[in-house]
């Protein structure tokens, strides 16, 4: 790392996340002005268009990639079209002991003034909020799921290697074809679509404005510059913003600009879940560093540098600040940019280059919250770079990811994709798959499957608030087999997927009506095309996940169940639901005999794995090939970020021995301590899960530092991943570190401030995470050698 | 059926030979060596354990124990040992796992269950089985029939010895074997019977047999500061090997302490509470100085 970017990092790191109101004070004096004279989309765009003219533009000392969001580093504009924070909301930011975001009274004033009174009743979370069922309110309340549209925007969003071929110049060219082509008299959507047209192209001007206003202000601070080398920088910054976004990038200083532009748009234009995430990054930047390097432009440092820059800009821009559930099952700062490395190139050559070993030095030097980073390994990925990439990932920040390339071109054939598309496109967010640059991939909301099994131990009813909120599938203690118990789990699941699925539909159809994102439609293909929007059916592929939250826990419950009380007949039904609701007071014994005398899954069993096959089977037949209104269905997910604490305190006690409140399993991992067979084990028991059938699971596992000490530790960490990616594993991740450090970092969080932990498909500061999720990160199983 | 008595098996083993392997140990060892990592493999049966931090005085044990060895009392649960007959009722019953028998009599078709479930490791890894102890030769014939087995299934075999053992035995295994981890702990005889309880004569003996007759061996040696990492025992130690052609490599084992808990456990005395794990600089010297014998060194392994 060069002083430059020691300077720049050391800046991003400690300054301390803040809103700014300027967003939301733009957008709704635009509103106020606007609002019902054009139709959605056009208005969108000109929102757009408005907050690129007016917004305050930044460019800081020693920067070369430039470009905010906010007015400076670290300050997070909100999005009160979709989420009106109240005073009450700000205050709670301000003032909370975690993730919290600065703001003064003053803006909060202002704010209370200029922005509240307008989109009061209008935000999309309280439409949604006005206009969902009383059955799927009670859903929620009780925690069965969460609703990812109510508060953010659908995005999930990677792009291809479009934009390193086309400028905003371009686009406005395609875009104009497609308009004048329109068939007026026999397509009923021409009017529809010609408004979706010009809402893009006033996109693409928004962003070429946008650029030019940074040149403009970097000629102005060139003029100024005492240093002559920073003031060369400032002029050929300058040139850069005045050629990228309008017109494609011509080396790899414009390149990575040309991304930096076209993420700053779409994290601006609506603030869409993960952000926004470049996709095969080193395979688009590869030709420019060529390039660059045969005609002596650029040298190795300097590309390194640069994508430092990148790396540093995504860390400057914490997520949005979530309220309410949200906050509860995603309270962090990271805002989920993800960036690929190796894999597999469109012709089904491999992926990695020198860009890629270059990337991961970046990883590592930087070690920064954001961006998270994967590395995808297909059987031709060589292994010097997976070595590679284990050496960073022996660091223990819990980054470089690992995906099975392989496996993820057979998810996205399995559904319909062409093999080329499958092959560019890859993971993001935490671990989803989809087709980068041509897919929009929707999370919709996490499911508490164990909440499933407890509905139908309690005939519907939630133990914990004592309402029906499920269906009535029959007294459990009437249940004659496990089958009949097992019946009754199903129904419940059927019943809470429909629930969430109509739900969802409708969400979808306000985004469409009210909240269109014409910029993001300009870069994903087919949507100028088709001419319509990303949110509506635009993309090439239109996928909804639901992500299945819990397998472990209520596969070993069952389990627990199946034995104990079906088929040894040793503890009774009664007895059983007895201990569950009184969270086992009095009954330790009995909890110690579910958790040490049942089978578990992640132990390579197949008495238990086999229960966790026909969960994941039955959750496969609930949520696939499901419709969503933009001509594409439901698909499996296995992710659970950290809703798997949130979950686990809407649960009560459940039959594998946890006690009530206690976290949930996490992704596709067993229950925490429930793998006592080692790594191996737990792999073998994932490798029976059909996960090609599914658009993502995700495994954790922690090792002790002592495990990855040698050489040949990496090896065989090397071929424990390439196993489990031979038996079609999706994704493993790793966090290196050792259960003292952990609690010495919880007593003296300053000390550790740095310390990065994988916690979902992220990694996280530890110290900032809260008790529980430290804990639960804690209580992971951590596998030694001996 | 061929069964034999096991304290453990461990998957994902490391450091037991090459690549991803799973080790078996086999119970009961002729040797006791004052820094054994394995007490619980000392004795030839298996002994009850008993982990009070764990108890939570449910006298489930009390209750089905058919021989009335057990009772609750303040101090715990207490076993009457002229009663046990280590049927391990009491384990499978205690739910809160603070009755655990160390060690189990295991046939060879469900061991080989388990080993075969990690194949796919093996082959990508080019891993294996390792059979441990304890000292595996002490339960030759059913040590012979899981080698037999795992050779026909393909599986990479490794022996883990402490050489001392009948040297037609051992010759019969290396038949079966793909690779010995050979321990050598002391050069002088003396010394070596004092500190394991037997010489060293039979061990040397052996090891000079087994590489004779081709046998692919990787010598072990613990590192023991104060005990085995005097100048003469390591010259003597190297030059003994290097008259040896066929020796493949020499791992040193730094000495841990890490097994003291297991002592406790079991109620034995810890000899070897008195020793220094090996600093950096004591392991690179000694490697150095066995390195000037002409021989391929490591150091863990």
């Amino acid at each position: 790392m060069n002083a430059r970017i020691e300077k720049l990092r050391k800046a991003s790191f400690e300054a301390a996340p803040c809103i700014s109101i300027e967003r939301a004070v733009l957008e709704t004096e635009f509103y106020r002005e606007n609002c019902g004279k054009h139709a959605a989309p056009v208005l969108r765009a000109m929102t757009f268009r408005h907050l690129c003219e007016n917004k305050t533009i930044y460019i800081g000392q020693d920067e070369l990639i430039v470009g905010e969001r906010g007015p400076f580093p670290k300050a997070v504009s909100t999005f009160p079209e979709l989420t009106c924070h109240t005073v009450e909301d700000f205050r709670l930011l301000n003032e909370r002991p975690m993730t919290r975001y600065n703001i003064s009274e003053k803006e909060i004033a202002a704010y209370r003034e200029r922005v509240i009174p307008y989109w009061q009743g209008r935000s999309m979370r309280e439409r949604v909020f006005a206009h969902v069922p009383d059955a799927w309110r009670k859903a929620y309340a009780a925690g069965l799921f969460t609703e990812f549209m109510e508060q953010r925007a659908p995005g999930h969003t990677t792009l291809d290697g479009t934009i390193y071929q086309k400028g905003m110049v371009d686009f406005k060219q395609e875009i104009g074809e497609n308009l004048a082509a329109l068939d007026y008299l026999n397509d009923p959507h021409a009017a529809e679509k010609a408004d979706e047209l010009k809402a893009m192209d006033i996109a693409c001007d928004a962003a070429i404005v946008f650029a030019h206003r940074h040149a403009a202000l970097a000629d102005q601070m060139a003029a100024h510059e005492t240093d002559p080398v920073r003031e060369a920088e400032l002029i050929r910054i300058a040139e850069n913003c005045r050629w990228v976004p309008a017109q494609a990038p011509r080396d790899f200083w414009e390149a990575v600009q040309m991304y930096w532009f076209v993420h700053l748009g779409i994290i601006t234009e609506l603030n869409g879940w993960d952000a926004m995430s470049p996709g095969h990054l080193d395979q688009h930047l590869h030709p420019f560093y060529e390039k660059g390097l045969s005609d002596g432009t650029l040298d190795r440092e300097r590309a390194k540098e640069l994508i430092s820059c990148l790396w540093i800009k995504v860390n400057n821009h914490p997520a949005p600040p979530k309220v309410g559930v949200t906050a509860k099952e995603s309270g962090t700062y990271n805002d989920f940019t993800n960036i690929n490395l190796g894999g597999l190139k469109r012709d089904g050559s491999d992926g990695v280059n020198a860009v890629s070993y270059l990337v991961l030095e970046v990883i590592d030097e930087l070690h920064l919250l954001q961006p998270g980073s994967n590395i995808q390994i297909s059987h031709k990925t060589p292994e010097h770079f997976l070595k590679t990439a284990c050496r960073v990932i022996r660091k223990g920040y819990g980054y470089p990811s690992v995906f099975n390339a392989d496996a993820v071109v057979m998810e996205q054939v399995r559904v319909g994709k062409s093999l080329e598309d499958a092959r560019e496109g890859g993971c993001s967010g935490c671990i989803e798959t989809g087709a980068f640059g041509k897919e929009a991939y929707i999370l919709t909301g996490y499911l508490n499957v164990p909440k499933l099994l407890e509905l139908a131990l309690n005939n519907g009813t939630d133990p914990l608030s004592k309402t029906r909120v499920g269906i009535a599938t029959g007294a459990p203690d009437s249940f004659a087999s496990f089958d009949e118990l097992y019946e009754a789990f199903t129904r419940q699941l059927h019943h809470v997927v429909d629930l969430k699925i109509r739900v969802n539909n409708y969400i979808e159809r306000m985004y469409v009506a009210h909240a269109p994102a014409p910029f993001l439609s300009v870069v994903i293909s087919d949507c100028i095309v088709k001419g319509r929007d990303y949110y509506n059916g635009g993309p090439r592929y239109n996928t909804n996940y639901i992500q299945c939250v819990g397998i472990g826990t209520v596969s070993d419950s069952l389990s627990a169940i199946k034995k104990h009380v079906f088929d040894e007949r040793t503890v009774p039904m009664k007895r059983l639901l007895h201990a569950l609701a009184h969270n086992f007071e009095g009954e330790e014994a009995l909890r110690l005999r579910l958790q040490n005398k049942t089978p578990f899954f992640g132990n390579d069993d197949d008495r238990a794995d086999a229960i966790m096959q026909r969960v994941y089977a039955s959750l496969f037949d609930a949520i696939e090939g499901k419709p969503n209104t933009k001509g594409g269905v439901y698909h499996l997910n296995m992710l659970s970020t950290t809703c798997h604490v949130y979950f686990g305190k809407m649960l009560g006690a459940s039959a594998n021995g946890r006690h009530a409140g206690m976290p949930a399993s996490d992704g596709t991992s067993p229950s925490h301590g429930a793998d006592r067979n080692g790594p191996t084990a737990v792999i073998k028991s994932l490798g029976k899960m059909d996960q090609v059938k599914s658009g993502g699971t995700l495994l954790n596992q922690r090792f002790l530092p002592s495990v990855l000490e040698k050489e040949e530790d990496l090896n065989k960490l090397a071929h424990l991943i390439r196993t489990y990616f031979k038996l079609n594993g999706h994704h493993i991740q790793f966090n290196v570190v050792d259960t003292q450090t952990l609690r010495q970092a919880q007593a003296d969080p300053y000390t550790y401030r740095d310390l990065l932990v994988r916690v979902a498909g992220y990694s996280d500061y530890f110290v900032d995470l809260n008790k529980d999720h430290q804990q639960e990160i804690i209580d992971r199983t951590e596998h030694e050698s001996f | 059926m061929k069964t034999g008595t096991i304290f453990d098996i461990k998957r994902y083993a490391i450091h037991d030979g090459p690549g991803i392997r799973t080790t078996v140990f086999l119970k009961g060892c002729p040797l006791s060596c004052w820094w054994c990592h394995n007490p619980e493999g000392l004795a030839s049966a298996p002994q009850g354990v008993y982990r009070r931090d764990r108890c939570i005085a449910c006298a489930e044990c009390v209750d089905a124990c058919p021989q009335g060895a057990l009772s609750l009392t303040a101090q715990g649960i207490v076993t009457d040992p002229s009663r046990c007959r280590h049927c391990l009722t009491c384990a499978d019953v205690c739910p809160a796992e603070a009755r655990e028998f160390s060690g189990r009599t295991e046939n060879v078709e469900h061991l080989m269950e388990v080993i075969r479930k990690d194949i796919p490791f093996y082959d990508q890894s080019r891993g294996g089985v390792t059979f441990s102890g304890g000292e595996p030769l002490l339960q030759a014939a059913f040590l012979l029939a899981l080698l037999h087995r795992c050779g026909r299934c393909g599986i990479h075999r490794a022996v883990d010895t402490t050489g001392h053992a009948d040297t037609d035995t051992l010759l019969a295994v290396a038949e079966h074997t793909d690779l010995f981890l050979f321990d050598l702990k002391l050069m002088d005889p003396e010394k070596h019977r004092k500190y394991t309880n037997v010489s060293n004569q039979i061990i040397l003996r052996n090891l000079e047999r087994l590489v004779g007759q081709g046998a692919n061996v990787t010598i072990r040696i613990p590192l023991l500061p104060g005990i085995n990492d005097d100048h003469e025992n390591i010259d003597r130690t190297g030059s003994f090997l290097s008259a040896l052609p066929g020796v493949g490599k020499v791992d040193i084992l730094p000495y841990h302490h890490s097994s003291q808990n297991k002592y406790r456990k079991l109620g034995l005395v810890y000899r070897a509470a008195g020793v220094e794990a090996p600093t950096t600089q004591q392991l690179a010297d000694v490697a150095a100085r066995l390195k000037a014998f002409d021989l391929q060194v490591e150091i863990g392994g």
